[in-house]
């Protein structure tokens, strides 16, 4: 192995600063960690500024502010206005929850450049359920001071079985709040909507469905609103490109500091994953063993190994194979050649029954349940 | 999409043009993507600024490097920028 599979390093692109863990929302399918609540000590400004800085420096010229949500703190101007200045191209991703006009200026004021908003069905009586908070009419009216003031806006939302019989109805509530994008997210199954899996997976033909309504209003509004239909993986043969290859272009801060090559990675165990408080963005993404360990393909195993195919898909996603067979280094089910496959479509043949909803409650992501929950554990220790 | 003669072009307001010193290009940003451009794309885009016509910029940029029989290209170029919506033609 000695002078094999060393990949060469690219520069970061995306930067995602989750600001905090804090949400208003409980949506069951957030991507956050199980175990949220478990982490305190937040960055403060200064380190913000500091990672910011020093992520420019590297090459990440797109940000995204989320959390949680983002707008729980109370400096997002002051870290908006810097990154701004560094050169970013700065997204909000917010949940639109207590954004005011007052607020919407200010940011505007200090240099931001687009908002996504999340949207959880299209009528208010399941946008409300979904997000187990009174907010479906407050984030249509600020969706229209979001255009009133000038920003590009990309519209969010997140489907699953329970909203994904609603999809015209989705989009023309997209049109009428002249969203410029809208992205119909396909939930993908981490963190809660892992847990809550059987609940919101949709069958293959509600997909199916779904995505030739997605593929009609695409060709209906081409030039007036882009649409983004991001795929099941469930339902497809080969597994995603996950973050385009494990640290090639992105680059998450946690709340608490903690960087990760993906969002969901902390949950990976062994991964030992660096925090901007001990290192510089430079050591943690040229030589942390967290952000070398699944780069390039020396890591890859049987059937990944010798496919052609793993230099489009990089053996799929690491949180997936370690979900759903308790080993971080093997194959993403996904992928018919796996020999997990099965996995997928026990999945699918789970929630696919009807047994519920009376006998398992849905999971609502809230601070209660996650101190209940953690830590989390995979599939295999599972069943 | 076809162009017409005597149109202008502007790059979109959704979207900011900007040279990236780590990557030694110019870069197309918009909500939560990027285009990397080559050279000639990143100059094309520059002179979309909402005064100029096809012949413009293709008079422009073959003062500018020297050289002739730019228009198929440059119209090939308005046409993918258009179709993507980087551009828009008034």
């Amino acid at each position: 192995m000695a002078g094999s599979g060393k990949a060469e390093i690219s520069q970061p692109r995306w930067l995602l600063a989750e600001l905090t863990y804090a949400c208003p929302l409980q949506c069951p399918y957030c991507s956050n960690p199980v175990d949220f609540a478990s982490y305190h000590d937040e960055l403060d400004t200064e380190d913000w500024l500091r990672v910011l800085s020093e992520a420019r420096t590297m090459g990440a010229v797109q940000l995204g502010f989320s959390g949680g949500e983002p707008l729980v703190r109370q400096d997002l101007s002051i870290l908006v206005k810097h990154a701004r200045k560094l050169g970013y191209y700065t997204n909000l991703i917010t949940s639109a929850y207590g954004l005011s006009e007052e607020r919407i200026v200010e940011l505007k004021a200090s240099g931001l450049d687009h908002i996504q908003i999340s949207i959880q069905a299209s009528s208010r009586e399941l946008s409300d359920s979904i997000a187990g908070t009174t907010c479906f009419d407050h984030k249509r009216e600020v969706a229209r001071l979001i255009k009133k003031h000038g920003y590009p806006m990309v519209l969010c939302v997140v489907i699953h079985k329970q909203n994904i019989h609603q999809m015209e109805s989705i989009l023309d509530m997209a049109e009428d709040l002249r969203a410029d994008y809208v992205e119909l997210a396909n939930t993908q199954y981490y963190g809660w909507a892992h847990l809550n899996r059987d609940r919101l997976l949709p069958t293959r033909e509600d997909f199916r469905r779904a995505e030739s309504i997605a593929q009609t209003y695409k060709a209906k509004l081409k030039g007036k609103m882009k649409i983004y239909y991001v795929v099941p993986d469930y339902y497809e043969d080969r597994p995603k490109a996950c973050m385009n290859g494990w640290g090639t272009t992105f680059l998450t801060i946690a709340p608490d500091g903690t960087a990760l090559p993906c969002h969901s990675a902390r949950q990976l165990p062994g991964l030992n994953c660096p925090n901007v408080r001990d290192l510089s963005i430079r050591e943690i993404w040229e030589d942390s063993e967290a952000f070398n360990k699944y780069r390039g393909d020396h890591w890859m195993r049987e059937p990944c190994r010798t496919c052609p195919e793993k230099n489009r898909d990089f053996g799929g996603c690491r949180c997936q194979a370690y979900l759903l067979t308790g080993d971080p280094t093997v194959a993403d089910p996904v992928c018919t050649l796996s020999p997990n496959h099965d996995k997928i479509l026990q999945a699918i043949q789970s929630a696919s029954g009807n047994q519920f909803p009376e006998q398992r409650p849905v999971m609502f992501r809230n601070p209660r349940n996650s101190r209940q929950l953690s830590p989390l554990t995979p599939d295999s220790n599972t069943i | 999409m076809t162009l017409a003669d005597d149109s202008v072009f502007a790059v979109s307001p959704m979207h900011r043009l900007q040279w990236e010193e780590v990557q030694q290009r110019d870069v197309l940003l918009y909500p939560e993507g990027m285009v990397e451009l080559n050279r000639s794309s990143a100059e094309i885009l520059k002179l979309c600024d909402g005064t100029r016509t096809l012949d413009k910029i293709v008079s422009e940029l073959e003062g500018k490097f020297s050289t002739s029989g730019l228009t198929d290209d440059v119209r090939e170029f308005l046409e993918v920028a258009l179709e993507n919506g980087w551009i828009r033609q008034g």
